[in-house]
C-alpha cells in the first residue's frame, strides 16, 4: 500500500462531496483524508484527496472519479514536488512547572499558543504529516487532553497553476 | 448559450412536458402519486403516451425493454418515496446493463425536504451509486435544462440511466420555458474517436496471432456497430464469441460465430478464450460471468481493449493495447487499418486454430437430453419457440436457467431482439421488460420467456398490456421451482433443496391468472403440443397470451463453469469434462 495525494476539481454543486464519498465507499477504496474548500475560480471546488492504495487500483480511483459528471479534473501530485500541509489544533495541560516546557517546544515547532487557560494551553501548529505527528510525540507526556486535526491540503511547487497540468488518469493509454 | 423560449408563463409541470417532448419522447411508464401530481395534469394534454403501469418496477424495467429494443431513451415516472423507491432495482439494472434510461420522480415540496414528510425519500441520495448522474431540481426555471442535460447524460458516451427528482412545488411554481439548444457539462466529455496509434497497434498484432478471437460484449449492440462488426470479423476471418449481453450483435447462423462464452457458454466459446492468443475485446468487461477465475481466463492471450469507457480498461485483465471510443467508430477504424495491412501484404494464418475451433465446436455442439418419462424438456420448448417465432422476434428473459437455456436455444440474427438482465440479474425482468419493448416495437412479435419464479414477481403488468393493447406473448417455462438454486442445490448442497419448491405446478394456476388479467392462457404439458400450441399462440394478437409450458424440474443448465472455478473446469455435462485436444 503507498499514500497517494490526489488534487480534484469539481463543480461547487448540492451533493458533490457525497457523490465522491459514495464512490469511494461502493468500490472499497480508502480515504486516509479528504479536505474540501473553494478555488481561485468562482463555483470550483478543490478537495485534496489522500489514498491508501496499491498502483492499479489508483489508476481506478482517478476514471472512476473521472466518470463522475462534476468531476472536472484529477491530478496526482508527487510529494516531492509538492507542498501538503495539514492544521492541528491541540489542548495539552500546563502547570506552572510544564508550561515553559511547553512554550519551548512550540517554538522549536514553529507552533503558536492560540488559548491559555490556568492548567492548559491550545496550540497551533501547521506542517506535513510527519512534523505533526513529531510534535504530538513531545506533547504527549505533558497530557495531551483534545485533540483535532485537519486533512491535508496541497499544491505543486513552481509557476504552473493546477489548469495547466495535464489530467493524470490517463485516458487513452490507460 | 442557446435557449429556445416560449416567452409565456406556465407550470414547471408544463414546462417539465414540453421538455419531455423537446426530448422527442414519445411513451412514458409511470404511476401518479401526490408529489407528482401536477405533472400529470398537463401530461394528460401531451401527445406522449403515458402508460399507467401497476408497480413502478414495472415501469422502471417497461423504460428498459423500450430502450433495448429501439435503441432509444427509456422514460419512466414515479412520485416521491416509495414510488421513486420502487424504481431502485430497474435503475440498479439499467446501470449495470448500460441501458439509457430517463427516471422523473415527484419529490416533497422544497420546504420539507429533510424533515421526514409524508413519502419523502432522499431518492438523489439512495441512487447516486446507481446511476450515471442524478439531479435534484427545486427551481422550476431549471427544469429545461436538466431535462436536456439528463438526456444527453443517459444516451451518450457509456450509456445509463439518469434520475431528475423535481419537488412539488417546482411542479407548481410559475416559470418560463426554455430549452437549451446547447450541452455545456464541463465535466463529461467523452471520448468516441479512437487513438490512432493504438488502432494501427492492434491491428499489427492481429496479423501476427496465431489464435485471436473477437471477444464482443453488450457495447457494440450499445453503439449500433453490428454492422461494422460482422465486416470486421469477415475481412479478418477470426472466430467470433458474442458474451449474454452481445446475443444478436453477430449472426448466430454465421460459420465463424462460436456462440456465447461464460459460466454457461458453449465448449467452442470457452475453449476459444481459454487457448487463444490475443483477445480482441470489443465492448466487453471481463465480467466474473465470463472470466471465471480470473488468473486462469485466457492464461495465453495478450489483450485488445476497446471500450468507451475508460474504466473499464485494465479494471479486471491487465491490458495490452487499451483503445478507448465508440464501437461504431473503432470498428470501422480497425477494418481500415487492417485492409491496409492486408494491402501491403501481411495477413494472418489462423488455419491451425480454425481447425482446434472446429474439432471442439463438432465434438461439443450445444444440446440436451430428453427427460426419460416423456415430459416436457424446457431446452426442447424454447428451441422449437425461437424456430416458430423467428430471429425478427423479440425475447426477453427473466434470471435463471430459463435465461440461459433462452441465450443458448434461440437463434438471434439481429441486435436488440435480446433483452435481459445480464449485470444485476434481476428476476421479473421479462414480462415488464417485453412490454416496453412492444410499446416501441409494435409490429414486431415480444416475447417474454419467463421461468414460474420470475413471473410471479411482476406479472401484475399483463394488466397493463391487456388493458393499453400492448399483446406481448408470455413463454412461461414452469418447473414449479427456483430452477437455477436448485440446480446449484443438486451441484453444491447435495441435493438439499431448502425453499426452491415454489409448487406452481398447483398454485397459481397461470391459465387462471391469465385469464383474470384479460389475456388468453395455454398450457402444455407434452412434447407433442408444443409446436401447435406456439402456432395457437403466434395467431393471438388481440390480447396478450400465456402459455404455461409445464416443464421437467430437474433439467440442467449445460456447459457450467462453476463460481469461482476457472474455465478450464468447464463441464459439459455433470462431472463430464471436455477433452479438449492434443493441439495445446
Amino acid at each position: 500500500m503507498s499514500r497517494h495525494t490526489l488534487s480534484v476539481l469539481v463543480e461547487d454543486t448540492p451533493g458533490v462531496l457525497a457523490r465522491v464519498a459514495i464512490l469511494f465507499s461502493r468500490r472499497g477504496f480508502n480515504i486516509e483524508s479528504l479536505a474540501v474548500g473553494p478555488t481561485e475560480v468562482p463555483q470550483v471546488s478543490r478537495m485534496t484527496i489522500v489514498v491508501n492504495v496499491e498502483g492499479a487500483p489508483l489508476e481506478q480511483v482517478t476514471k472512476q472519479l473521472n466518470k463522475l459528471i462534476n468531476v472536472l479534473k484529477i491530478v496526482e501530485l508527487d510529494p516531492d514536488s509538492s507542498v501538503q500541509r495539514e492544521i492541528l489544533l491541540v489542548k495539552v495541560k500546563a502547570d506552572l512547572e510544564t508550561r515553559s516546557h511547553i512554550l519551548e517546544t512550540v517554538q522549536l515547532f514553529r507552533a503558536k499558543v492560540v488559548d491559555v487557560a490556568s492548567d492548559a494551553v491550545t496550540i497551533e501548529a501547521t506542517g506535513n504529516g510527519d512534523k505533526l505527528a513529531a510534535l504530538l510525540r513531545v506533547l504527549e507526556p505533558f497530557g495531551i487532553k483534545e485533540l483535532v486535526k485537519s486533512g491535508a491540503v496541497a499544491m505543486a511547487r513552481g509557476a504552473r497553476s493546477i489548469s495547466d497540468r495535464p489530467v493524470r488518469s490517463a485516458d487513452r493509454s490507460a | 448559450m442557446g435557449e429556445q423560449s416560449t416567452g409565456a408563463q406556465i407550470t414547471g409541470a408544463q414546462s417539465l412536458v414540453l421538455s419531455l417532448e423537446a426530448a422527442g419522447v414519445t411513451d412514458v411508464f409511470g404511476i401518479p402519486g401526490g408529489a407528482i401530481l401536477p405533472l400529470y395534469d398537463p401530461l394528460m394534454d401531451s401527445r406522449i403516451r403515458h402508460i399507467l403501469v401497476r408497480h413502478e418496477q414495472g415501469a422502471g424495467h417497461a423504460a428498459e425493454g423500450f430502450a433495448g429494443a429501439t435503441g432509444r431513451v427509456g422514460v419512466c415516472l414515479a412520485t416521491s418515496g416509495p414510488g421513486a423507491t420502487n424504481l431502485v432495482t430497474p435503475i440498479a439494472d439499467a446501470a449495470m446493463d448500460s441501458i439509457p434510461m430517463v427516471a422523473i420522480t415527484g419529490q416533497v415540496p422544497s420546504g420539507a425536504i429533510g424533515t421526514d414528510a409524508f413519502q419523502e425519500a432522499d431518492i438523489r441520495g439512495i441512487t447516486m451509486p446507481i446511476t450515471k448522474h442524478n439531479y435534484l431540481v427545486t427551481n422550476p426555471d431549471d427544469i429545461p435544462r436538466a431535462i436536456a442535460e439528463a438526456f444527453h447524460i443517459a444516451s451518450t458516451g457509456r450509456p445509463g440511466p439518469v434520475l431528475v427528482d423535481v419537488s412539488k412545488d417546482a411542479l407548481q411554481a410559475l416559470t418560463t420555458y426554455n430549452w437549451p439548444t446547447t450541452i455545456d457539462l464541463p465535466g463529461y466529455h467523452p471520448v468516441t474517436k479512437p487513438h490512432a496509434k493504438q488502432v494501427r497497434d492492434a491491428a499489427s498484432m492481429i496479423i501476427a496471432a496465431k489464435s485471436p478471437v473477437l471477444y464482443v460484449g453488450g457495447g457494440v449492440i450499445r453503439a449500433n456497430a453490428a454492422v461494422a462488426l460482422c465486416k470486421l470479423a469477415e475481412i479478418s476471418g477470426i472466430p467470433v464469441v458474442t458474451t449474454l449481453m452481445a446475443r444478436g450483435a453477430f449472426p448466430d447462423s454465421h460459420p465463424q460465430h462460436l456462440g456465447m462464452p461464460g459460466m454457461h457458454g458453449s465448449v467452442a466459446a470457452v475453449g476459444a478464450l481459454q487457448k487463444s492468443d490475443l483477445l480482441i475485446t470489443l465492448g466487453a468487461r471481463f465480467d466474473d460471468r465470463v472470466t471465471g477465475k480470473l488468473s486462469t481466463f485466457a492464461p495465453n492471450a495478450s489483450i485488445i481493449h476497446a471500450d468507451i469507457d475508460p474504466a473499464e480498461i485494465g479494471k479486471n485483465r491487465y491490458v495490452d493495447i487499451p483503445i478507448v471510443g465508440d464501437m461504431a467508430e473503432v470498428i470501422p477504424e480497425l477494418v481500415m487499418a487492417l485492409e491496409a495491412e492486408y494491402a501491403a501484404g501481411n495477413r494472418g494464418d489462423y488455419g491451425a486454430w480454425w481447425a482446434l475451433l472446429n474439432r471442439m465446436r463438432e465434438t461439443y455442439p450445444m444440446g440436451y437430453d430428453l427427460p426419460d418419462d416423456g415430459t416436457l424438456s424446457p431446452q426442447y420448448v424454447i428451441e422449437r419457440l425461437g424456430l416458430i417465432s423467428g430471429p425478427d422476434s423479440i425475447y426477453a428473459a427473466g434470471v435463471g436457467q430459463h435465461q440461459m437455456w433462452a441465450a443458448q436455444f434461440i437463434g438471434y440474427e439481429n441486435p436488440n431482439t435480446w433483452l435481459n438482465s445480464g449485470g444485476l440479474g434481476t428476476m421479473g425482468f421479462a414480462v415488464p421488460a417485453a412490454m416496453g419493448a412492444k410499446v416501441g416495437c409494435p409490429d414486431k412479435t415480444v416475447w417474454a420467456v419467463d421461468g414460474d419464479g420470475c413471473f410471479q414477481m411482476t406479472n401484475q403488468e399483463l394488466a397493463t398490456c391487456a388493458i393499453n393493447d400492448i399483446p406481448i406473448k408470455v413463454a412461461l417455462i414452469n418447473n414449479s421451482s427456483l430452477g437455477m438454486v436448485r440446480q446449484w442445490q443438486t451441484l453444491f448442497y447435495n441435493s438439499r433443496y431448502s425453499n426452491t419448491d415454489l409448487e406452481s405446478h398447483r398454485i397459481p394456476d397461470f391459465v387462471k391468472l391469465a385469464d383474470a388479467y384479460g389475456c388468453h392462457g395455454l398450457r402444455c404439458e407434452s412434447p407433442d403440443d408444443v409446436d401447435t400450441t406456439i402456432e395457437k399462440a403466434m395467431g393471438m394478437n388481440d390480447a396478450p397470451v400465456v402459455i404455461d409450458f409445464i416443464v421437467h424440474r430437474d433439467a440442467m443448465v449445460w456447459p457450467m463453469v462453476a463460481a469461482g472455478a476457472s474455465n478450464d473446469e468447464i463441464l459439459v455435462a455433470r462431472a463430464m469434462a471436455p477433452d479438449w485436444g492434443s493441439d495445446d
